[in-house]
């Protein structure tokens, strides 16, 4: 069955790493919850570039850190921090696409680690 | 017993300010040291170039007054890192005039030492010359005309300038542009504890409760460092620290969780271990410094663009969120016919809220399908003040009345939310140099100065 991100991860954000860069944190809400999500391959190059419509070159890369149980994202800012045409100084609005994300599980939805 | 150095962080940034209750609590573990960091670069560039700090005058006199008088009495230093937000010469005057007059009116005596961060261009311009600079991330490569053109460019400063002012004794350090961690960890590094836990500490502690749940940047936070690991503790109870909320601290505004690239080296995180001690009290071990070879400090610099007038409006009506991408095509066209005989070097920008304004070309779903109605903002950036007002004028008066195809509202397309309907924003500033500089001697381009305050 499909399920939310939203179900899994209590902490969906994003925020400029410098100037050039902007990160984006997902922190799922259980050990469980993060080791559903790498398993159902929750977060992929692929989905990222289909969700900021970017291309693969401009991943800076995707990083899973177990001790927050947390997966970041990093991308190359479009422009530098406050250019002109800059729409978000401080980075902190990016993080809405990664709400919409979604994953298949086997089984009814308990709540609990299903896959 | 264990050796330990205590710590106090005051406030994530000098002036977002702190409860007295917190900070009390913290005193009462007798800290060794009370520090707080007051800059950033995410308020963009503006405040570098314009040497004008993004925190509130008030708001930072009123945190450097209980941190001074709380030092002072307790004869602990106060140290404080990228004095009025960005760090540079003007920001750093900006806080020590506040300091000066904390001093006077509190009738305090002590002494300060002031270490600058604002680098000559002339000392740049050399270093470039020697192949001593390169671009961080994407920046591009560092010119003669780039730095000539910088308003400001200030290097972030290490811990061993810090270590070199406390060679003065000072009661308080204030320092231009620092990284953050340098003011918690410099002192301890300087007595001899280990330098990767004494910055790993301090590069949690800059962000004081931030790495608390629940989380606030207004809130004190107290850290506990020995040689073999440090610990963490909230002072408010109210929140409290987890091993989750803290090592989710370490990916906060960081591009790699595992390697934190700093003044002379990297963090290496990948064999840090976080336990919970209890009592609210966490346990941060493993953490790693590795050298780099040359030592390289960051290089900011902003230079001015243009100046910015900007026009705010929205509209309510169905087929001119319709027609907003060829309406704004059409206003970009007539505006580039009034002024085609002028020489005139201006860029203009609208920002529509409701289409794509937040996220710009990331934004997977530009359509207005979905708006009923749409904010714009329509942005103006010229040579002067005046040309920008007039090409923003032009831009707003044509899409007030543009007839768009399908128009039956033929009164005008805008609703104005106030008048005057466009407004000032004066200079605009962008960054122009995002550099490393290579060099063997980390604390010689940071000048100190000491004095003594009566």
């Amino acid at each position: 069955m499909k399920r939310k991100i939203t179900e899994i991860a209590d902490v969906i954000r994003s925020k400029n790493s410098g100037p050039y860069e902007l990160t984006l944190d997902i922190l799922f809400k259980t050990d469980a919850d993060f080791e559903t999500a790498r398993r159902a391959k929750l977060i992929t190059p692929e989905k990222i570039c289909e969700l900021y419509k970017i291309e693969a070159e401009k991943i800076i890369g995707i990083v899973e850190f177990p001790p927050a149980k947390a997966i970041k994202i990093t991308i190359q800012r479009p422009i530098c921090s406050g250019d002109l045409g800059e729409t978000d100084v401080y980075g902190a609005q990016q993080h809405a696409p990664l709400l919409d994300l979604w994953f298949e599980t086997e089984g009814p939805q308990t709540g609990q680690e299903t896959v | 017993m264990t050796k330990e150095f205590r710590i106090l962080s005051a406030t994530a940034i000098l002036g977002y300010g702190f409860p007295i209750a917190s900070f009390e609590a913290g005193l009462a573990r007798n800290p060794d040291l009370i520090a707080a960091d007051a800059g950033s670069t995410d308020p963009g560039p503006y405040y570098l170039g314009a040497g004008i700090s993004f925190t509130d005058r008030q708001a930072v006199k009123r945190d450097l007054n209980l941190m001074i008088q709380a030092g002072l009495r307790r004869k602990i230093p106060v140290v404080v890192g990228t004095a009025g937000g960005s760090g540079a010469e003007p920001h750093l005057a900006w806080c020590f005039e506040i300091i000066k007059e904390i001093a006077a009116e509190e009738k305090l005596s002590f002494k300060i030492a002031l270490i600058h961060a604002e680098f000559e261009k002339s000392v740049i311009l050399d270093a470039l010359g020697n192949g001593k600079i390169r671009p961080l991330d994407r920046a591009p490569e560092l010119t003669r005309e780039r730095v000539d053109s910088a308003a400001h460019i200030v290097g972030q400063m290490g811990a061993e300038p810090f270590i070199r002012a406390f060679d003065e004794n000072p009661d308080v350090i204030l320092a231009g542009r620092s990284y953050d961690p340098s003011v918690f960890a410099a002192l301890p590094i300087k007595l001899g504890f280990n330098r990767a836990l004494a910055l790993h500490m301090g590069k949690i502690l800059e962000c004081a409760a931030i790495c608390a749940s629940p989380g606030s940047g207004s809130d004190c936070m107290f850290g506990t460092l020995t040689n073999e690991w440090f610990e963490l503790e909230a002072l408010n109870p109210a929140r409290i620290c987890t091993t989750v909320s803290v090592a989710a601290h370490t990916l906060y505004e960081k591009t790699n969780p595992y390697i934190l690239p700093g003044p002379g080296g990297h963090l290496d995180l990948r064999d840090c271990r976080f336990s919970d001690q209890g009592g609210g009290r966490i346990r941060v071990s493993g953490s790693k410094f590795v050298p780099a070879d040359p030592y390289t400090i960051k290089l900011e610099g902003a230079r001015p663009v243009g100046f910015r007038t900007v026009s705010i409006a929205g509209t309510r009506d169905p087929i001119m969120i319709r027609e907003i991408d060829r309406t704004i095509a059409a206003v970009r066209e007539n505006v580039a016919e009034i002024y085609k005989n002028q020489s005139w070097d201006y860029r203009l920008n609208f920002i529509v809220y409701g289409k794509d304004g937040v996220m710009g070309p990331l934004e997977p779903h530009p359509g207005t399908e979905s708006a009923h109605e749409l904010g714009i903002v329509i942005e103006a950036v010229a040579e002067t003040q005046a040309l920008a007002d007039t090409v923003c004028a032009t831009a707003r008066s044509t899409m007030l009345h543009y007839g768009y195809p399908g128009r039956i509202a033929t009164a005008g397309n805008l609703a104005f939310p106030f008048s005057p309907s466009d407004f000032h924003a004066g200079k605009v500033y962008e960054f122009s140099v995002y550099h490393l500089l290579e060099t063997e001697d980390p604390a010689a381009y940071f000048k100190i100065e000491t004095f003594d305050l009566s």
